[in-house]
């Protein structure tokens, strides 16, 4: 692999994986290919070092008790918080979201340290959310299309003072406090957007790769995108 | 005489429900009994001996298979069209079935959710147990959860048994609590949902088709296998399949059949043989006229069980219809798409179909497929891309979830059966 390419890594997909979200490392390695960059996609099996040098990392979705074995083996390995303190971009989903925080309730409900990178706290909701999630961006210019994706979490996201909110819900539960959904702090990004979210999203998609890269991308317009797009926005009845 | 009078008006519903084609009829009148009495689960199978198959993916094929095996001995009752909730399971039995005494045992599929409220209303049920993987995750809920679900319930059900398939780790946890369980080794190609050990939530160490944990927990001591498409008994001896279905994955239900008949006392001799006469389970691998040509009908509901279905295809450059839904059957989420190795068509053509087409369109893109998404390729002979070619010696392939395969079913006249 040439000094040049820049390196994706996706984070213990076999833990934090289960909605899909293995599709993500896909869409942002096609999407900057078609740009001209050189990508090296990596993919870590559980318990792998997590090296700190690379350029943006993903983090799924998972079950209660693969989130805390993931959120353990982050905290001791050290790698990604090396990584953000040199200004890595980072994708969390659902649990890898959640473990991006300060805290979330893990298995049987107990309540697990998360990483404290993103400063989220996370608590039980009353009733899982479950269903198509809708959402208005409100983190500035670079996003000005809706956010769609299918949500599936218990987990209730109330933002600290340094994290500031992704986007507005008009359909379905987000954060499931103060209307708002997904959180942005720097260059790393929390949403509870799965299907997989920057499959449903590629404006979001390219938001990412450009705090990569240091500049705008072109444009990359899919035709099957903007057809699923316009499907699933007619599908969810905004309030 | 509650009952009676019950599956009376289920089948005064059922019938009304086919005259006035608003489906088979089957799982309405079974929601009519039940409305009616709702013991009549528990009456319909008294006096019985049950089998209950449950399982992510192949329990409707190991149940037909089952049922198959144990009719080579005697009467014996089944659920054979996958309509595997109570309702289904309950139209099941209440449906007149003249010379079958009310005593022939009954071989039933159940969905992995619901088996556990069935267990209290039998009396010392035999459970046949494939494997969990992730599969309509609105509904079903995560594989963990699931498998604690079992394993609390098996721990409370006197007088249970098992057979049980060793492979998969959380059916090896859930059943681990049941004392008389015959422990099966039939593979799984899916490891993704079992990383973790269900008992410690520590990374599993795997090796092939073994697997252990530092805790402890490891696969149990296993009394049969399938080697090579051979059943292999606990005496060494082997037995060849002699199956008309498709795949390993066919092979593994198989052997879960031949090990359920053997503990309810067909042996392998009477069992194998008997299995030879499934061609079709529910439809599937069924050829049917769609759309001026041939069809061969496939299910593909969920990564587990496309890990099998790329083997299944006719090989490459044969082009294949993909059919997406994602109504409550199928899983109203169809991100699982994401998990699937779709890359492996690229050298195909693929016609993206049903009402979730753009989301496998996406994913096409994605993965460098050619592809076309049509809403309806089946209408006319003119309806499907020329890129597919006109109708040739070889039937084509289509592959859909659930409800989009039921619906090619229907369409295309094929036999539900069982």
């Amino acid at each position: 692999m040439a000094e040049s390419a820049l390196r994706f890594v996706s984070i213990y997909p076999m833990l934090l994986g289960t909605y899909g979200d293995g599709g993500n490392l896909r869409v942002l390695t096609m999407r900057a290919r078609a740009r001209g960059y050189e990508i090296e996609p990596i993919e870590l099996d559980a318990g792998e070092p997590v090296p700190s040098v690379a350029d943006l990392y993903l983090l799924g979705g998972g079950e209660d008790d693969a989130q805390v074995a993931a959120v353990r083996t982050l905290r001791t390995d050290g790698g990604l918080a090396r990584a953000v303190d040199a200004g890595a971009v980072v994708f969390g989903v659902c649990a890898g979201y959640q473990l991006l925080g300060k805290e979330f309730p893990g298995s049987n409900g107990v309540l697990e340290p998360g990483l404290e990178l993103l400063d989220v706290t996370t608590s039980r909701l009353p009733k899982r959310a479950v269903g198509e999630l809708l959402a208005e961006p409100v983190v500035g210019e670079s996003l000005t299309q809706p956010l769609t994706g299918y949500e599936n979490h218990a987990g209730g996201t109330r933002l600290g003072t340094d994290a500031r909110a992704l986007a507005r819900v008009r359909a379905g539960v987000g954060n499931g406090v103060d209307g708002v959904e997904g959180a942005v702090q720097g260059r790393i990004l929390g949403t509870y957007l799965h299907g997989p979210g920057l499959a449903r999203n590629p404006e979001l998609a390219d938001l990412l790769l450009s705090w990569v890269i240091g500049s705008p991308l072109p444009p990359l317009d899919l035709a099957d995108v903007e057809a699923l797009r316009t499907e699933r926005l007619s599908a969810v009845t905004p309030r | 005489m509650r009952l009676r009078a019950a599956t009376s008006l289920g089948r005064l519903a059922g019938g009304l429900s086919r005259t006035l084609g608003r489906g088979d009829g089957f799982v309405i009148g079974g929601r009519v009994v039940l409305a009616t009495c709702p013991d009549a689960f528990r009456q319909l199978v008294a006096g019985r001996r049950v089998a209950f198959v449950s399982a992510t993916n192949g329990k409707t094929t190991t149940t037909r298979l089952l049922a198959a095996a144990m009719g080579a001995a005697g009467p014996v009752v089944t659920n054979t069209s996958g309509a595997n909730m109570p309702a289904g399971l309950v139209a099941a039995l209440a449906r007149p079935q003249p010379g079958i005494p009310p005593s022939a045992p009954a071989v039933l599929e159940a969905d992995e959710t619901y088996l556990p409220g069935l267990l209290p209303a039998t009396s010392a049920p035999l459970l046949v147990l494939g494997n969990l993987s992730r599969d309509q995750l609105d509904r079903v809920g995560e594989v963990a959860m699931v498998a604690r679900r079992w394993r609390s319930i098996f721990a409370a059900t006197p007088g249970v048994s098992a057979v049980a398939n060793a492979d998969d780790p959380h059916v090896a946890w859930a059943a681990g609590v049941i004392p008389n369980v015959t422990w099966v080794s039939v593979g799984n190609t899916w490891t993704a949902d079992s990383v973790l050990c269900p008992s410690c939530g520590a990374i599993l160490r795997r090796d092939d088709r073994d697997w252990s944990c530092a805790c402890g927990f490891r696969r149990p001591e296993v009394a049969w296998r399938l080697d090579d498409g051979d059943v292999v008994t606990p005496d060494g001896e082997r037995h060849p399949l002699q199956l008309h279905l498709p795949g390993t994955a066919n092979q593994a239900n198989a052997v879960m059949a031949v090990v359920a008949a053997d503990a309810l006392g067909v042996p392998p001799s009477v069992s194998v043989p008997a299995m030879s006469s499934v061609v079709s389970v529910g439809g599937r691998y069924q050829t049917v006229n769609l759309g001026g040509r041939r069809v061969r009908l496939l299910l593909g509901k969920n990564p587990a069980g496309w890990a099998e279905m790329f083997g299944m295809l006719a090989p490459a450059p044969a082009p294949v219809v993909i059919a997406i839904n994602a109504r409550a059957a199928d899983g109203k989420d169809p991100s699982w798409l994401w998990d699937v190795p779709f890359e492996k068509l690229a050298d195909r053509f693929v016609v993206a179909t049903g009402e979730r087409r753009h989301d496998l369109a996406v994913r096409l893109t994605y993965a460098d497929v050619p592809h076309v998404t049509v809403e309806d390729p089946w209408t006319t002979e003119s309806a499907m891309p020329a890129e597919v070619g006109s109708p040739g010696a070889h039937p084509l392939d289509a592959v859909g979830t659930y409800t989009a395969f039921r619906e090619l079913l229907r369409r295309g006249g094929g036999a539900n059966d069982g």
